[in-house]
């Protein structure tokens, strides 16, 4: 054990597991990559728990630099974020994103180690959330979140409360419902065995009580647990429409009701037993369709990507604010790094805005004074001043959620509710007829019992089953691909879906893997001039480039000086080295793009830096097995790429560059009234309209624990070759609940025989049901492995 | 066989109390994280704190 450990250490970080770079910080024996590793290791052996990296190897976070946190002194965003405050404890919930294993629980919830003022902490490890009870009196929120900080964990505090949006996620009273109804069921069959297996005389006895205590288990199963179904099916006749659960009521009360007359008449049995069988399935199919993935959150608008809290000017002094709280005219100062809130007007400072959630182009745009800036850029440099010109609820971005066009006005009609229309009608057509029958036969207590007898064996409890059962299994199998979808209706849309649209940036090209490629040339004296100068810089390009240099030894460097997401300068050995942005270089060199990281060594031009997002592998192959889908791109960038995009689209793409995100929506909605069902697959909140307005909706992100645009389904970057077998097994889950629905009919077929004759006996119906359900259970389950071996995703 | 009626309701009243329990359960949010607890039984108990005493001892 020990001897492993050892050899991983060798060329891994001890903390993060990152490869080291050559040079790098070694304490007690062990090496890190960074001064952060090394800084969370010192913390934690510090206060023992060095068992952290016992139970997982290498199981940290890359240190990620300081934010600033003034805003969680505010006693009006503390009161926002707590849970429970009462006395001297206070008890909060954070979202976690870096929890992945077991040493970050154990870490977490031994934080009362590091300071003893924190009373307990535990986590949810599926949500990846953390519940601190805490002694406000001895360290403020604002530590409590810095302490975290320090070890590594920085909770996620944004404007759309992650954390409380989770929790009703399920239905809670349904899991009670389908407990009792468990409960009913069981004890239902038990005091209707000695009906099943005929009376002796002994047993006729206690006929009178059974019948009795069946009905009143039936009581709680029609009118709690069946419920929901009256509900629906009321307000769905008062709006004259049929869907599914009105023949589920309808079932429903007139089981309930024959079992009554018939125990309180003592003429028979009753059908409490299938009364009870089908609640209790039923809402295992209900709860099946309610089931969602607890790590990841499909309801994020612009609030997940914007902070609490912004810091204002008030008369000179900073004061961080609410963001809730923003009026017209307020002055914010947006450091290095972080978000503008709000659509503003800019002051004073020097504006290098990153506007990529905005046009997807991850360039910065330069701003001057008086300019306006939109709100969700993000300032690159030094801190900037501006003032506010529209409330955040009304700004240019986050009025791609106010749009009215979104889904509901687009008619989503699940197979099951059109399937329900004609169901019912046949049902009553067949009910009637043999009733009518039996009256002109003037045997009027056949008629009746014809009539309920028809209704109950005619349940479209199959239906109601067929199609949890058959999409829940297609979801599993999704997921073990990396395609995460959000329920089973959404399944339903995926197979419906004839158009495609793509995103670029993002969603064809890679985030995660972006090669960096040196214009110019280097020899290997001036590289570690530049990697001297490149280590002071905790920017992510320059630990990337530092990376790529890979050189063993530094230089000591003279007059340092950082412009804050712009450029480095320094002097070594009496020659100036300068790394950076275009705009800061000393002198103006002719002919050179103008992105990436240009190095100049003694005011000699050397060439940049590039980095170029990689495209991700076989998209030529999957636009080929698209073929049957008419695609479309739509890019928030220049057609920079055009030469390149062509020769992986077929020629009838048609492609649109330079779309800002209204118009991404707008095309979209121009799509789908021209009667397009339309597939949108992006990544930014930049796609978030088109996203939200399309009738599929797929996130493709690199890192499931990423944040991701609000939609129907997320999808791993490295799982985007799949997508046409994604697409068509969905189709076949289609086909397979109609076939379920074929043989469900054969079984009513024989049902109805017998129903029709009035001679239906309670165990015909009480033992045709459950076989039917099983049936239908085992068909789907296998009928959906076999397609899924078939398109290849088992 | 008259005892028969005192065994069926014992055996009602012996479903609702599970019942019950299940409904406690659930309300109080004992079912709401199922995977933690399953990771959190396997981990030992301090072997640190020990050596903490005895470096304590030394100094």
């Amino acid at each position: 054990m020990e001897d492993e450990k050892n050899i991983t250490i060798e060329t891994l970080c001890y903390h993060c597991g990152e490869d080291l770079p050559k040079l790098n910080h070694t304490f007690d024996n062990k090496k890190f990559c960074c001064s952060g590793c090394l800084g969370v290791y010192k913390i934690l052996s510090a206060n023992n728990l060095c068992n952290y990296y016992h139970y997982n190897n290498s199981p940290g976070q890359q240190f990620k630099g300081e934010s600033h946190l003034d805003y969680l002194d505010e006693p009006n965003i503390i009161t926002q974020l707590l849970d429970y405050k009462h006395q001297s404890s206070s008890i909060i919930t954070f979202y976690i994103p870096a929890i992945h294993c077991s040493s970050c629980i154990w870490l977490l919830e031994h934080l009362y180690k590091i300071n003893p003022a924190v009373f307990s902490s535990r986590i949810d490890f599926l949500k990846k959330q953390v519940t601190i009870s805490y002694n406000h009196e001895e360290i403020s929120l604002r530590q409590l979140v810095e302490m975290l900080n320090q070890i590594g964990y920085e909770p996620l505090i944004s404007l759309q409360d992650v954390v409380k949006a989770h929790s009703s996620s399920v239905d809670k009273t349904l899991v009670l419902k389908i407990a009792t109804a468990g409960f009913l069921m069981g004890n239902v069959m038990l005091f209707s065995f000695p009906e099943y297996f005929g009376l002796s005389g002994l047993e006729k006895k206690f006929q009178y009580l059974f019948g009795w205590l069946n009905l009143a288990f039936s009581i709680p199963a029609a009118f709690f647990c069946g419920r929901d179904y009256f509900v629906s099916a009321i307000t769905s006749l008062k709006h004259k429409h049929v869907n599914l659960d009105t023949p589920l009521a309808l079932i429903i009360a007139v089981l309930f009701f024959r079992t009554a007359f018939e125990i309180v008449l003592n003429t028979g049995p009753g059908f409490a037993d299938t009364l009870t069988g089908l609640v209790f399935l039923l809402l295992m199919g209900k709860w099946l369709k309610q089931r969602t993935y607890h790590h990841i959150s499909f309801d994020r608008d612009y609030r997940s990507y914007f902070p609490i809290a912004v810091t204002t000017l008030e008369n000179g002094k900073e004061k961080p604010v609410s963001i809730n709280e923003i009026q017209l005219g307020d002055r914010l100062w947006i450091r290095n790094g972080e978000l503008v809130p709000a659509d503003a007007i800019l002051m004073k400072g020097d504006a290098w805005m990153d506007m990529s959630f905005v046009t997807g182009e991850s360039e910065p745009v330069h701003k001057v004074l008086g300019e306006i800036i939109y709100a969700g850029g993000r300032q690159t440099t030094e801190a900037i001043e501006l003032e506010v010109i529209k409330p955040v609820s009304q700004s240019y971005l986050t009025g791609l959620w106010n749009n009215e066009n979104y889904k509901n006005a687009v008619e989503k009609e699940t197979f099951n509710d059109s399937v329900a229309k004609f169901f019912s009608l046949g049902v009553f057509i067949i009910a009637f007829a043999a009733t009518g029958y039996w009256l002109f036969q003037d045997e009027s207590s056949k008629a009746w019992s014809a009539f309920t007898a028809v209704i109950i064996v005619a349940c479209p409890c199959v239906l109601a089953l067929s199609t949890p059962f058959t999409l829940s299994a297609i979801l599993s199998v999704f997921d073990k691909k990396g395609f995460y979808v959000k329920n089973t209706d959404a399944v339903e849309e995926l197979a419906k879906c004839d158009t495609i649209v793509f995103d670029k940036t993002g969603t064809l090209t890679s985030t995660e893997n972006a090669a960096i490629s040196f214009g110019g040339h280097l020899e290997n004296d001036e590289k570690v001039l530049v990697a001297s100068l490149l280590r002071n810089s905790s920017h992510p390009l320059s630990r990337q480039i530092l990376k790529t240099l890979d050189v063993d030894h530094f230089h000591p460097l003279k007059d340092y000086r950082e412009v804050l997401g712009k450029g480095l300068a320094a002097k070594i050995d009496r020659r100036s080295i300068y790394a950076g942005h275009l705009s800061m270089l000393p002198i103006t060199v002719e002919n050179i793009s103008k992105s990436g990281v240009h190095i100049l060594i003694d005011h000699v031009y050397k060439g940049h830096f590039d980095v170029e997002q990689q495209w991700r592998p076989g998209l030529k192959q999957l636009m080929l097995d698209l073929s049957k889908y008419q695609i479309h791109l739509l890019s928030g960038d220049t057609d920079k790429d055009l030469w390149r995009l062509k020769t992986i689209f077929s020629t009838a793409t048609k492609m649109k560059f330079r779309q800002s995100p209204h118009e991404k929506l707008n095309n979209i909605l121009a799509l789908q009234q021209s009667g397009k069902k339309v597939m949108m697959l992006g990544d930014g909140l930049n796609d978030a309209g088109g996203l939200k307005q399309s009738n599929f909706g797929i996130a493709i992100t690199d890192n499931i624990n990423n944040f991701t645009p609000g939609c129907d389904a997320i999808l791993k970057g490295s799982s985007i070759n799949y997508l046409p077998h994604f697409a068509q097994l969905s189709k076949d889950g289609l086909k397979i609940i109609k076939a379920s629905f074929a043989i469900a009919t054969a079984y009513n077929c024989v049902g109805i025989f017998y129903a029709v004759q009035g001679t239906l006996y309670p165990l015909v119906a009480a033992v045709l049901m459950p076989i039917s359900t099983v049936t239908i259970i085992c068909f789907t389950t296998f009928a959906t492995r076999i397609y899924a071996r078939k398109n290849k995703l088992i | 066989m008259n005892i028969l009626y005192f065994l069926v309701g014992s055996s009602v009243l012996m479903a609702l109390i599970f019942l019950g329990a299940f409904f406690w359960a659930y309300k109080t949010g004992q079912n709401d994280d199922v995977h933690t607890p399953g990771i959190r039984i396997l981990f030992d108990d301090e072997p640190e704190n020990q050596k903490s005493e005895e470096d304590h001892f030394l100094s």
